[in-house]
């Protein structure tokens, strides 16, 4: 059976390798990337987190220190000195301080609130000199692929793009729901089968960045995972060079094989891609009647058969 | 003829599915065991399975809360073991068990923890706070409950039969559909959640008449205590928002069963449907979850502080805000949806605005400390854990709440450790504060204090190091739902989550010794007077346990702190000039029954065996039949039985077991001293 004192000293034995555990991982924190994002939409929403986080402390912090320090100075003993008034009800000066202090803060954060969520939509596309580069994303099981329209590429688990450049991904699913995100960019959108969801990103220089799926989907959800790259003028040429010397052409068939379950896929890129094939897929989920205009969307909208 | 149901659905596949396949079983068979040896069999049936008394259902509920949760709580041991070690590699769960297990985590803890925790104290004390002799129908109470514990049987028998559901609690199509999930989990998800929500649902229209119809004179809305108020807001809000769960579990069925599309990706389908319906039901069950632990919590700062609740107005307007704002953030579940951003902004701010009355809330009960004599009972120290770590859940709840700021957080482990910040210190910790608070109101004596202590700092302290790393994790991009992971960066967070979940296994099992030890000495800690605490509401003025008609005379109500004023004025346990024959609802076996014959429909439905499915239908209907046309449900206990038993409690009573009312008296600041009068 516990002894009484050992909750105690287990709990000091838990602190110091909690301590050593955190003093290890302390570097680790300093490469979160919602801590340290690498570009402004990123950027701005981690520091509304931030100024809100420090609003609600102007609530948060009185609220826990005086709670404890009424838990200690109010404790029941003998001969107490503290005042003692079992009938007090209430008081309406308190009351109205507890209300409007926090709804002020409220009132601000609302404000704040209403400015961001305008400012960082995902939808909406960004400031530039330089137009957005597009690209399409499709959640499969249990990988991405990356369709480039302007390069007439496209690439699995990997996504590529110039660094100075706006990127705008346009998002879709051709299975489950999913979430595509990359942290050190910004935040997340669902990918829904049937319907287009867009993200517009910004990186703030040439980098290397983790991206995946956000959103439960099966049994390969945990690898389902990829690198994005914002790459400079030169880099990007060589990448696309790379893409484009490509053996592999994602056509209409390709896709079908592509499209089946498989897990921790690896990195495959492709010269050439089926015209319209984002669209296809999108429109595979709607009801369509009749013939479709070509053996193509019919691959893709009514399977093999 | 059996549909589905062949021998390769016993789990003789893997070692994972078996053993806990034979811990269920095994549990079972040592419960019939141990009844057998105590021959305790009859007394089960007549005494408590078949019983309609208010308080015997809310033990039951309770002992099927404790013992899903330690059901649950091996779930999350076990997700947590596996996160630690599987860096880079499988770990010793493969997907498809830690997928079941995340999932019969969620809905276990959600529908067979919190739900049947706070129905069973709701039903234990209300009655007798309101000066009721019961619940308004207590037949409904019984059928309410075995339904609860059919849904909680179906959970329990998928780890025996076939595979529990690998969607997640929250169930989402298109995954949840049949073209991804084909198997019979989601059917037993569907069918859990159907039967045990159709009891919620009757135990929320049950709650509601009661406390609108049956308070005793002088009990104005304005003079209920705040655990009765909780428990009306949160019957309305169960009344409202159940139904939206049982028809979106229905669809999810006919999508599944009948090939219907409601939430297909294809044929007109649409998932985001499902999300909306499923949050529409699920926001307001946080709040359904939570608002009763504020009640607890409401009592348990007033009794233990030795003053009146501080701002009792001001509290009640705070909890019928929040009931009421309940209904308009669900979209805060799905920021990430795509909408645009004027609905988020608007949703966002919708959450945001819930947070003011509930830090009112926390305000208010630390002004009832303040000037208090506080007493540190477990259910008070439980009370004052959750205050303060509360204050940290309603911080990154807000956080959360801003959308830009959701994108990032969003599926994170963040969130995982946000909603675990609310549930365990702000539900969880006010029932533990309830166990022990009203024990001694359920069986006649108290807990043991010292092993109440420590099963709190277990806890405590297990909560901390369980979900405070994953507050770190979510910065960290750590998605929630990983079975394994590649960034070695994430491990030592991990270790200590699971070394968090070690500890909270110690705080469950000193809940267990406290349970055991307080049951061995019982003759030591008895409640003689009924009010062990010197407590303030109308439930300690009852015996302990208090007699099957709880109060032999309805008492009279002058003051929102009813029983206190009754002990301050010395009216309290006085023997009325005569007692007069009561009426009570007999037991009957129909309620168990229905609730036998509806796990067969549950589990004939999963398995595809359409015609006893049909049959228990029907068999269903005939026993509401029956009793529909039933007579005799009540009768008469005669004034002499209920003076034999009121004459038996009050005799035993000396004035030294009564609390010293003197106590109260008013002290000075600073020298402490007594003052004459009474302070404001």
């Amino acid at each position: 059976m516990i002894g009484s004192g050992t909750p105690l000293r287990w709990a000091r034995t838990i602190v110091v390798s909690t301590g050593a555990a955190f003093l290890i991982s302390g570097c680790a924190l300093s490469e979160a990337p919602i801590l340290y994002p690498q570009g402004p939409i990123a950027l701005a929403q981690r520091d509304l987190l931030f100024t809100a986080f420090w609003l609600m402390m102007i609530v948060a912090i009185p609220a826990i220190l005086f709670t404890l320090l009424f838990v200690y100075r109010y404790r029941s003993r003998h001969h107490s000195t503290a005042a003692y008034t079992p009938e007090w009800e209430g008081s309406w000066k308190i009351e109205a301080v507890v209300w409007l202090v926090p709804a002020a803060i409220i009132v601000v954060l609302g404000t704040l609130v209403w400015r961001d969520t305008h400012k960082l939509d995902p939808y909406k596309e960004l400031a530039s000199d330089k137009p957005p580069f597009e690209v399409q994303a499709i959640a499969l099981d249990w990988k991405w692929l990356f369709v480039y329209p302007e390069l007439g590429v496209a690439s699995i688990n990997e996504l590529a793009f110039p660094a100075d450049r706006p990127l705008s991904i346009k998002i879709t699913s051709d299975t489950v729901m999913n979430s595509l995100m990359i942290p050190a960019l910004g935040g997340q959108i669902y990918a829904m089968a049937g319907m287009r969801t867009e993200m517009n990103l910004l990186a703030d220089g040439p980098g290397t960045f983790k991206g995946r799926n956000t959103m439960f989907s099966g049994d390969g959800f945990s690898d389902q995972h990829f690198l994005a790259h914002a790459l400079t003028e030169a880099d990007f040429t060589a990448w696309k060079d790379k893409l484009t010397g490509s053996p592999e052409a994602l056509d209409a068939k390709t896709y079908l094989e592509v499209a089946k379950q498989s897990v921790a896929n690896p990195v495959t890129y492709y010269s050439s891609v089926e015209p319209n094939l984002f669209g296809l897929i999108l429109r595979k989920y709607a009801p369509i009647v009749g013939p479709l205009e070509s053996e193509a969307a019919e691959l893709i909208c009514r399977g093999a058969a | 003829m059996l549909g589905r149901l062949t021998i390769e659905a016993l789990p003789f596949y893997s070692w994972v599915a078996m053993g806990g396949a034979a811990v269920t079983v095994g549990g079972g068979i040592a419960a019939f065991l141990l009844i057998t040896y105590l021959r305790a069999w009859k007394v089960l049936w007549t005494d408590w399975l078949t019983s309609v008394d208010h308080k015997k259902i809310g033990i039951m509920y309770v002992v099927l809360a404790l013992i899903m949760l330690v059901r649950g709580f091996v779930d999350a041991l076990m997700m947590r073991a596996q996160q630690a070690i599987s860096l880079n590699n499988e770990g010793y769960l493969p997907p498809e068990h830690f997928e079941q297990i995340f999932s019969s985590h969620g809905t276990i803890m959600i529908f067979f923890v919190a739900m049947p925790f706070l129905t069973g104290l709701i039903n234990l004390i209300v009655p007798q706070q309101i000066g009721a002799r019961d619940v308004s129908f207590p037949f409904l109470n019984s059928v309410s409950l075995w339904m609860t514990a059919a849904g909680a049987a179906l959970v329990l028998i998928s780890l025996v039969v076939g595979k529990f559901s690998q969607a997640g609690w929250t169930g989402y199509p298109p995954y949840s559909g049949i073209e991804y999930s084909p198997g019979v989990g989601v059917d037993y998800w569907i069918w859990a959640l159907t039967l045990s929500g159709v009891g919620t649902t009757m135990s929320g229209i049950n709650f509601i008449v009661t406390i609108v119809k049956n308070r005793c004179p002088g009990m104005t809305y304005m003079r209920m205590p705040m655990f009765t108020w909780t428990a009306l807001c949160i019957s309305i809000l169960i009344v409202f928002a159940f139904p939206a769960l049982t028809v979106v579990a229905l669809q999810l069925w006919l999508d599944r069963t009948l090939g219907f599309h409601f939430f297909t990706n294809g044929d007109g389908g649409n998932m985001m449907m499902f999300a909306n319906l499923l949050w529409i039901w699920g926001h307001p069950e946080v709040y359904i979850l939570i608002l009763p632990a504020f009640g607890i919590f409401s009592e348990v700062v007033a009794t233990f502080s030795r003053k009146r609740l501080f701002g009792y107005t001001s509290l009640v307007y705070a909890t019928a805000c929040i009931a009421l704002l309940s209904f308009t953030v669900w979209l805060h579940h799905f920021f990430t949806m795509g909408a645009s951003a004027n609905v988020n902004a608007i949703f966002g701010i919708a959450t945001m605005i819930i947070a003011v009355p509930t830090g009112v809330k926390i305000f208010d009960w630390m002004f009832t400390m303040y000037r208090g004599r506080i007493e540190f009972h477990p259910a008070m120290v439980f009370t004052i854990g959750f205050m303060v770590t509360f204050v940290i859940g309603g911080v990154t709840g807000v956080l959360l709440a801003l959308p830009p700021a959701d994108y990032l957080m969003h599926n994170s482990t963040f969130l995982v450790a946000h909603f675990h910040n609310m549930l365990i210190p702000g539900a969880l910790f006010g029932y533990f504060a309830g166990l022990n608070y009203w024990f001694p109101k359920a069986f006649g004596f108290k807990l043991d204090a010292k092993w109440g202590i420590r099963s709190f700092w277990f806890w405590f302290i297990g909560f901390y190091l369980a979900f405070m790393p994953l507050y770190a994790l979510g910065f960290m991009g750590m998605s929630r739902r990983m079975e394994h992971y590649a960034d070695p960066n994430w491990q030592p967070f991990l270790v200590v989550a699971a070394l968090g979940a070690v500890f909270v296994l110690c705080g469950i099992i000193c809940i267990g010794i406290q349970l055991y030890v307080s049951t061995r000495q019982w003759g030591s800690s008895r409640d003689i007077t009924g009010d062990p605490w010197n407590g303030r509401t109308l439930e300690w003025a009852t015996s302990s346990p208090a007699a099957p008609y709880n109060f032999a005379v309805v008492p009279t109500v002058t003051d929102i702190d009813a029983f206190h004023e009754m002990k301050m004025r010395g009216s309290a346990y006085r023997r009325p000039e005569r007692y007069e024959p009561i009426v009570m609802p007999k037991s009957t076996g129909l309620g168990v029954v229905l609730g036998g014959l509806s796990f067969v429909m549950g589990f004939a439905a999963v398995w595809y065996i359409w015609w006893l499915a049909a049959l228990m239908l029907v068999l269903c209907l005939v026993c509401i039949g029956i009793r529909a046309c039933d007579d005799t449900s009540e009768y008469v206990m005669s004034a002499a039985e209920v003076e034999a038993i009121e004459t038996a409690w009050l005799s035993g009573i000396t004035p030294a077991d009564m609390h010293d009312m003197r106590d109260f008296e008013p002290r000075g600041a600073a020298s402490g001293m007594t003052l004459s009068g009474r302070a404001l």
